[in-house]
Order: C-alpha cells, then sequence, then structure tokens
C-alpha cells in the first residue's frame, strides 16, 4: 500500500495543486483579508472565467491562458461595478456584516445558475498542446495540466506581492487595510483605493478560472467544493498576506493529495474543510497572521 | 476609612507580545466620584474592559464589594453592580430609546422576574435624563449629544452601584459637558459611585474627588486633582519630555 | 390581557391544523400533497433560519447541513427498527439540535462572517461523511418504503402533508412565542450589538446556543420526514444548497425581524418555485429565487413587511 514512489508522487502532485490552489485565493485574500469586503462569490466568478476560457477555446481555438489573461480587464471593470453597488447600498450604511454576506451569497447562486441556464450542467473542457501530456524526472511522471497551472499560480502569487509592497498603489491598499484615517491624511481616497484593489481581486478571477478548466472539466456547481477551500486557505494563510496565501495553499494542496492518495479521493475535500473549521475554532488569526 | 467598592490588584493585561498593563493596582471608595485618565494608549480602556469582563485580566485580581470578579462573565458583572457607557455609543439600532432602556431593566434590575413592567420604569429614567420626548425615536433620529445622554441612560437603566463613564463628553460642546456633568453629580448624590474616564481636563478636575493617572499602562500617579496636576511625571507623560 | 392574546394564537394554529386535516379528506390530486408539502416544509426551514438569522444576527448558511442530518438519522433509525414517525421527528430534531449546540459554542470565538463560513463547512463536512457511510447508502444513494397505510388518512402522502402542515404552524408559534418574550428581546439586543447586549446584563452565550440549538432542532426536524416524502434519499439531494439560499432568501424576501416575515416569504417565493418548476423549468425557478434574494437585499432590507409598514406609515402620515 504504502510505497515511497507513491509518496513522492502524492508529494509532487499536492504541491503542484497548491500552486493552483494560491492563484485561486489570492483575489479573495485581497478583498477579504486587506478591504474587509466578504466575497464570498469569489469561486462563483472564477468558474464564470472558466466558462468564458471554454467559449473561446471551443470556437476560437484560443489559448486558455491567454484568454484568462484577456478576459482579466471586462473582469476589472465587473468588480468595480460589483464593489461600486456593495459599497452604495451596504458599506456607507454600516450594513455590510449580515446583508452585505447575503448579497454575495446571492450572487454566487445567481452566476451558478446562470451559467447552468447558458451551458447546462455538463462537464465542460478545453484544449491546449500542453494538456495530457507529461514529462518525466527519473520515475516520477508530471503532468502538465497540473504544472502550467503551478507555473502560473506562483507567478502571480509574486506579482502581487510586489505589487502590494513595492508600488506606490500597493502601498495605499496595504494602509486602507491598516487604518484609512491615515490613507486619508495621505489624499487618498480610499473608497477609490477599494474599488481599484476590489476590481483587481476579481481580475484575477478569469486567469484562475483559465487555470481551474485546465486543470480538469468544469461544472457550474463546482464552485461550492471551492468555497470552503478557498477560505481556508484565506484564513489559514492570514488574511491578507500573499506570501501566507501561497504557503497555506501548498498545505492544503499536498494534505489533499496525501488524504486522496492514502484514504481515498472522496475524503480529499473534508481534509480543508477539516483543517479550515479547525482554524477558525483555534486560531481565527491564521497560522502567518499579520 | 471609607468602604472599598472595587479593588483591583496587580492587574496585567497583554495582547501578543503587547503589554497594555502592568501590574495596575486601585481602588475606588463606595459613593466615590473617581477620574481615571491619561494619554491616549495608555491602557484606560483596557482597565475599564477589564472591570466590565469585556477582557479577561491575565494576572492580579479585581473585587467588586468583596467578591473576586476577574473571571465572571461581563453580563454577571452587570448584574452585580457595574454598569458602563461605551465611548463610541453603541445602541440598540432597531429598537426605540424606551425600547434600549427596557433591556437592561429586564435583563439587570429585574432579572429575577422577566415581565416586570419595566417600561414605566424605563420612561422615568428617560425623563429624569430629559429625552423622554423622544421615548419612540431610534437611535438614528438622535443627535450627537442625545446619544451620550442615551448612552448613560441605559446604562443607569442597569440600576448599578457603580458607573463607569468612558468619555462620554468627547466632541460636545461646552454647555452640553456642563450637562452631562449636570447629571453625573447628580447620579452621585443618588448613592451611585462613578468612574469618570475623560480627556476634558476641565471636567475631570472638577468632577473627581480623585484622580489615578496611567502611562504606557502603568499607574504612575494618584491623589486628589490639585495634586495630580502638580505631579512632575503627569507633566512629563502628556507634554513629553 | 397577556395570556388572551396566547389563547387566540393557540386557537388559530389549532384552526390551520384542523383545516390542513380537512383538506385531506376532501382533495384528490396528489400533486398538491406534494407541492404544498414543499412549501410548508420551507416555511419550518425559513422560521428556524431565522430565529438564529433574523432575531439574533448570526448567518447561517448551512441550514442543509441540519436538515439532512434530520433526515439522515431518520433513514439511520429506518433501517434499523422502523419506529413510528414521531419517533423520527424527536430524534432527528435531537440530533440536529446537538449539531445547533455544538455550532453554537463555535459562536464564542466565531462572529459574523467567519461564523458563516464555518456553517458552510460543516455542510460539506457532514455531507462527506454521510456519502461514506455505506448503512445509510452512501453516495449512490438508498430506497425508502413508506408505510403502506395509516389511520385517518387514505394514503401516506397525504399523512406527511397534514404532519408537515402541523410542524409548520408550530414552528411559526415557537418563533411568535420567542419574539414575544424576553428572550426574544434579549436576542434582537445581541443582534444589534452583542457587546453592549453583554454589558446590559444579557447573557448572550446562553441565549445563543439557545437559538442555535432551536433552530437547529427545527430544521432537522422538518428534514425528518423527507426519506419518507422522496422515497430515495442521496446526499448530494438531502444537502442540495437550495435549502440554505431558500432558507435564507425567504425571511429576506418577507422581512428578517418578525415571525411574519419567513412565513410570507415561504409561502410567495415556496409557491412560486413550484409553479415555475412547472410551467417554465427547475433552473428558472432558481433564477427567480437567486433574483429575488439579491434584489430584497439590494432594495428592501426589511422585506415585504417592511415595505408594508412604511406604505402603511405614509398613508396614516397623510391621513394625519
Amino acid at each position: 500500500m504504502f510505497s515511497f514512489e507513491l509518496f513522492i508522487n502524492a508529494l509532487v502532485a499536492g504541491l503542484l495543486l497548491g500552486g493552483f490552489y494560491a492563484a485561486f485565493s489570492l483575489g479573495l485574500s485581497l478583498s477579504f483579508g486587506l478591504l474587509d469586503v466578504v466575497n464570498i462569490a469569489h469561486p462563483a466568478f472564477i468558474i464564470f472565467g472558466s466558462y468564458l476560457t471554454f467559449y473561446v477555446n471551443e470556437n476560437f481555438g484560443v489559448d486558455p491562458i491567454l484568454a484568462g489573461l484577456l478576459f482579466a480587464v471586462p473582469f476589472y471593470f465587473l468588480g468595480v461595478a460589483v464593489y461600486r453597488i456593495y459599497y452604495n447600498v451596504f458599506e456607507k450604511t454600516g450594513a455590510e456584516s449580515l446583508r452585505g454576506l447575503v448579497f454575495f451569497f446571492g450572487i454566487f447562486f445567481l452566476i451558478e445558475v446562470l451559467l447552468i441556464i447558458t451551458f447546462g450542467v455538463d462537464y465542460r473542457l478545453v484544449r491546449a498542446p500542453y494538456i495530457g501530456k507529461t514529462f518525466h524526472i527519473g520515475s516520477l511522471g508530471v503532468a502538465w495540466r497540473l504544472f502550467v497551472p503551478f507555473l502560473v499560480g506562483t507567478a502571480l502569487t509574486i506579482g502581487l506581492y510586489q505589487f502590494l509592497s513595492k508600488t506606490f498603489f500597493g502601498k495605499a491598499v496595504m494602509g486602507v487595510a491598516q487604518d484609512s484615517l491615515a490613507v486619508r491624511l495621505m489624499g487618498a481616497d480610499p473608497i477609490r483605493i477599494k474599488t481599484i484593489a476590489f476590481g483587481i481581486g476579481i481580475a484575477t478571477a478569469t486567469l484562475a478560472g483559465s487555470l481551474l478548466i485546465i486543470i480538469g472539466p468544469v461544472e457550474p456547481a463546482i464552485g461550492r467544493e471551492y468555497i470552503g477551500r478557498v477560505f481556508a486557505i484565506t484564513v489559514l494563510g492570514g488574511l491578507g498576506s500573499m506570501s501566507g496565501v501561497f504557503l497555506a495553499a501548498l498545505i492544503i494542496g499536498v494534505a489533499e493529495s496525501f488524504t486522496a492518495s492514502f484514504i481515498g479521493p472522496s475524503w480529499a475535500l473534508a481534509v480543508s474543510f477539516g483543517i479550515l473549521l479547525i482554524c477558525l475554532a483555534v486560531r481565527p488569526a491564521g497560522l502567518f497572521g499579520r | 476609612m471609607a468602604e472599598k467598592l472595587l479593588e483591583i490588584r496587580n492587574v496585567t493585561k497583554r495582547f501578543g507580545g503587547f503589554h497594555a498593563l502592568t501590574d495596575v493596582s486601585l481602588h475606588v471608595e463606595k459613593n466615590e466620584r473617581f477620574g481615571l485618565i491619561g494619554p491616549n494608549g495608555s491602557g484606560k480602556t483596557t482597565l475599564i474592559n477589564c472591570i466590565s469582563g469585556a477582557l479577561r485580566n491575565e494576572g492580579g485580581s479585581i473585587l467588586f464589594a468583596g467578591t473576586e470578579i476577574g473571571a465572571m462573565p461581563a453580563y454577571r458583572r452587570t448584574r452585580l453592580g457595574i454598569a458602563r457607557s461605551f465611548q463610541i455609543p453603541k445602541p440598540f439600532t432597531s429598537m426605540t430609546l424606551l425600547e434600549n432602556l427596557c433591556i437592561p431593566l429586564e435583563y439587570t434590575a429585574h432579572a429575577k422576574s422577566h415581565g416586570a413592567d419595566v417600561a414605566s420604569e424605563a420612561m422615568e429614567i428617560l425623563d429624569q435624563i430629559g429625552l423622554a420626548d423622544r421615548a419612540d425615536k431610534l437611535p438614528a433620529d438622535l443627535t450627537q449629544i442625545d446619544m451620550r445622554k442615551l448612552e448613560l441612560a441605559r446604562a443607569m437603566a442597569a440600576k448599578p452601584q457603580l458607573l463607569i463613564s468612558d468619555e462620554a463628553m468627547a466632541g460636545l460642546s461646552a454647555n452640553e459637558v456642563d450637562g452631562i456633568l449636570e447629571i453625573l453629580f447628580k447620579l452621585n448624590e443618588g448613592g451611585i459611585t462613578i468612574i469618570m474616564i475623560e480627556h476634558i481636563m476641565r471636567a475631570v478636575m472638577s468632577f473627581s474627588e480623585r484622580i489615578v493617572v496611567l502611562d504606557a499602562g502603568e499607574k504612575i500617579a494618584e491623589g486628589t486633582p490639585d495634586e495630580v496636576v502638580n505631579n512632575k511625571e503627569v507633566e512629563r507623560a502628556y507634554l513629553g519630555e | 390581557m397577556k395570556s388572551k392574546g396566547h389563547l387566540l394564537h393557540i386557537a388559530v394554529a389549532l384552526a390551520v391544523v384542523l383545516v390542513a386535516f380537512l383538506i385531506t379528506n376532501s382533495m384528490e390530486n396528489r400533486y398538491y400533497y406534494k407541492a404544498s408539502y414543499v412549501v410548508l416544509q420551507y416555511v419550518v426551514l425559513a422560521t428556524a433560519w431565522n430565529i438564529l438569522g433574523g432575531y439574533t444576527g448570526y448567518v447561517n448558511f448551512g441550514t442543509a447541513a441540519f436538515f439532512a442530518m434530520g433526515s439522515y438519522t431518520a433513514v439511520a433509525l429506518i433501517k434499523l427498527w422502523k419506529p413510528p414517525l414521531y419517533v423520527l421527528l424527536v430524534a432527528g430534531g435531537a440530533v440536529s439540535g446537538l449539531l445547533g449546540l455544538g455550532i453554537g459554542y463555535l459562536t464564542l470565538r466565531l462572529r459574523g462572517v467567519f461564523f458563516s463560513i464555518a456553517t458552510l463547512a460543516l455542510a460539506v463536512v457532514l455531507q462527506m461523511f454521510m456519502t461514506n457511510w455505506e448503512f445509510v447508502g452512501g453516495g449512490a444513494g438508498t430506497a425508502i418504503l413508506k408505510p403502506r397505510s395509516v389511520p385517518f388518512f387514505s394514503n401516506y402522502d397525504e399523512f406527511l402533508f397534514f404532519v408537515m402542515a402541523s410542524l409548520a404552524v408550530a414552528a411559526v408559534f415557537v418563533a411568535w412565542l420567542i419574539e414575544n418574550s424576553w428572550v426574544g428581546r434579549g436576542m434582537a439586543a445581541i443582534r444589534d450589538n452583542e457587546e453592549a447586549a453583554e454589558c446590559m446584563g444579557v447573557p448572550i452565550l446562553k441565549l445563543k446556543l439557545f437559538a442555535t440549538t432551536v433552530s437547529g432542532a427545527m430544521m432537522g426536524i422538518a428534514g425528518a420526514p423527507f426519506s419518507y416524502f422522496v422515497v430515495f434519499i442521496e446526499p448530494s439531494s438531502a444537502f442540495h444548497l437550495d435549502y440554505a439560499v431558500n432558507s435564507l432568501a425567504m425571511p429576506m424576501v418577507g422581512g428578517t425581524t418578525t415571525w411574519l416575515g419567513p412565513l410570507i416569504g415561504a409561502v410567495l417565493v415556496g409557491t412560486a418555485q413550484q409553479i415555475a418548476t412547472v410551467t417554465l423549468s427547475a433552473e428558472m425557478n432558481l433564477l427567480i429565487v437567486g433574483s429575488l434574494l439579491v434584489g430584497f437585499v439590494v432594495f428592501a432590507p426589511e422585506g415585504l413587511v417592511g415595505l408594508f409598514r412604511k406604505l402603511r406609515g405614509r398613508a396614516m402620515g397623510r391621513s394625519a
């Protein structure tokens, strides 16, 4: 049952999966951790991104990664629009905690239903030269469909990290997270900063969506599985810490991969939710909390 | 010597590595008007959070009327007789002013017999504090000064022995400050011990019989208003070197 | 005066139950029983959700978990020794009530969104367990035979309809009792400001535990007859996200601060769904619920009850 080879394979698969999970969770960590906007609809935006990628790939043969990058622009504006509504209806009136949450839950559900109505409930997949091929390092087989998302996810993490810590705008976002007053004294409008940052968070969703459909076929309701996973990663990573998210994503990826290999695939998902529950109960600030 | 109503012995509180309170000891006598002052971040609010039960002190003990209350949940401390107002008013937003007062009346003053007629009692308190004509309004309709009054009225409705007033006057005009002071003096005459936390020096100095000064989580001075004003350490804490 | 009010409400409640019984002896079309059962089940779920969400201010995304635990408790008991329905109701309520109590202790550390995410996570974890528990059918599901006959009713579906009608009446009655008691007023204080509530003498932990337990138990009771109703039960149907969305959307549509809100919301939205499922499609019916949820939460946060009050207030203001 237990062999060294299986162990290494599970470990590598878990790490690769983790890189993808990071891409999945960065947008939420940005909005939830730094902006205090609990966008539980984030996984639904990602599935939406997967379907757009599927659409242009199927009809025009566009490379999925390229599609994800292209759709990032309209998604940015979609995010800006969603935040505008959220701000005006909930944040401004101080009703964000209860009703704002319900609002995003409704958006989540609506996106899922619209996808079902438009595309049906069947699984959809994309075509690209690297999907279905495997390269070998010794006896270890690595699937490109896992390796590419890992690379892109890692690049996205590094990009966002650099952006937040090095650029003026990124520092302003961190400022909003810590103390809006200080930002206002600097002469920046915190609402504008939050709007742009939220837009960026949603923009990452298309790329994550492309990665998702590269890894495997996608159906509209798959977002539910990811809700717990992405919150587990976001909370475990310490809200708003991009490097923390990456580490947490690797941990969850490896934990799931081991569970799937040694206990059974049907238990894999329970692992991330279990970790989330324990993490929430014991240390809500996360492992790598600010 | 007067009876001690509240006694704090060597209380310590940390947040992570940050020492919010270090070894603070003080006492408040029965029916005393007591002032607690200190620069921002000196630990005043942490200390009253430890007294009211919003936070748990890590070291030392807190005795109220001779009973150790350090491990009690906040609501039981309120029922023992400790009430507080909040620096940033925290009214029950979906309830009218009258209903706001009914909560402490029902849950504290009449905790044993839920269902007593608390509405008329609530009305009396609103009347005392000058909000009777707005009894049916929601907190959102109130002005800043009325919001502060509601905060005090709600604390009064808990029928406390000890009332902690946390910056009830911040941002108010001189006239309004006098109005709040008058209410607090009247409560004190009625037998309620009062701890006042305040940045408005004129108010604390005229109100308090005794003052304790906190700085960086430690007690640096204690005495009558005159003694405190002339204390070198206090001057240094407030003005810097 | 107070006890008179109680008597009146008890009389109304009993009258509704009696009407439900009379209907079963006069109406033939089975479809209506099925459809009404679903609507009534949502009356129970929405009312139960509202005791925690609307009254106390803790948003539960895990309605499906409590509902399904009630169902699966019943399935396990049916597999073991086929007890009478009331035993299933009590057992389902007890298990989900205990689950609610556990969730209640989470509120010690988790507020706002963290609590809500935890309930969602709980639902998925429990679904995993049920999927892997072969005794109750595992992921493939299991068929449940309903009892062939039941006294006073011509068939079992009519009996289930009657049971659910009684449960709905009982649930609304419990909500009304809570709302008009000191417990309900304390819950409202917690919803408005938990810290202030505790400082005013409200035993917040006790009340929150009460709310989560009662709310969970009611959902479990609603789920207990489910396997008899659908005849074939599988985790994906018992844990369906629709339960979470509906039980939340219905109070939002009706209004969350009174017992009337979830009742109105469940009857309107539930009936609309039944009609939409037949005339349009199952997907369109979900689209309607989602749109209603988002629409109401954005434009009419107080729900229909709030809209009605506002209109009445305006009319009275004009006449005065």
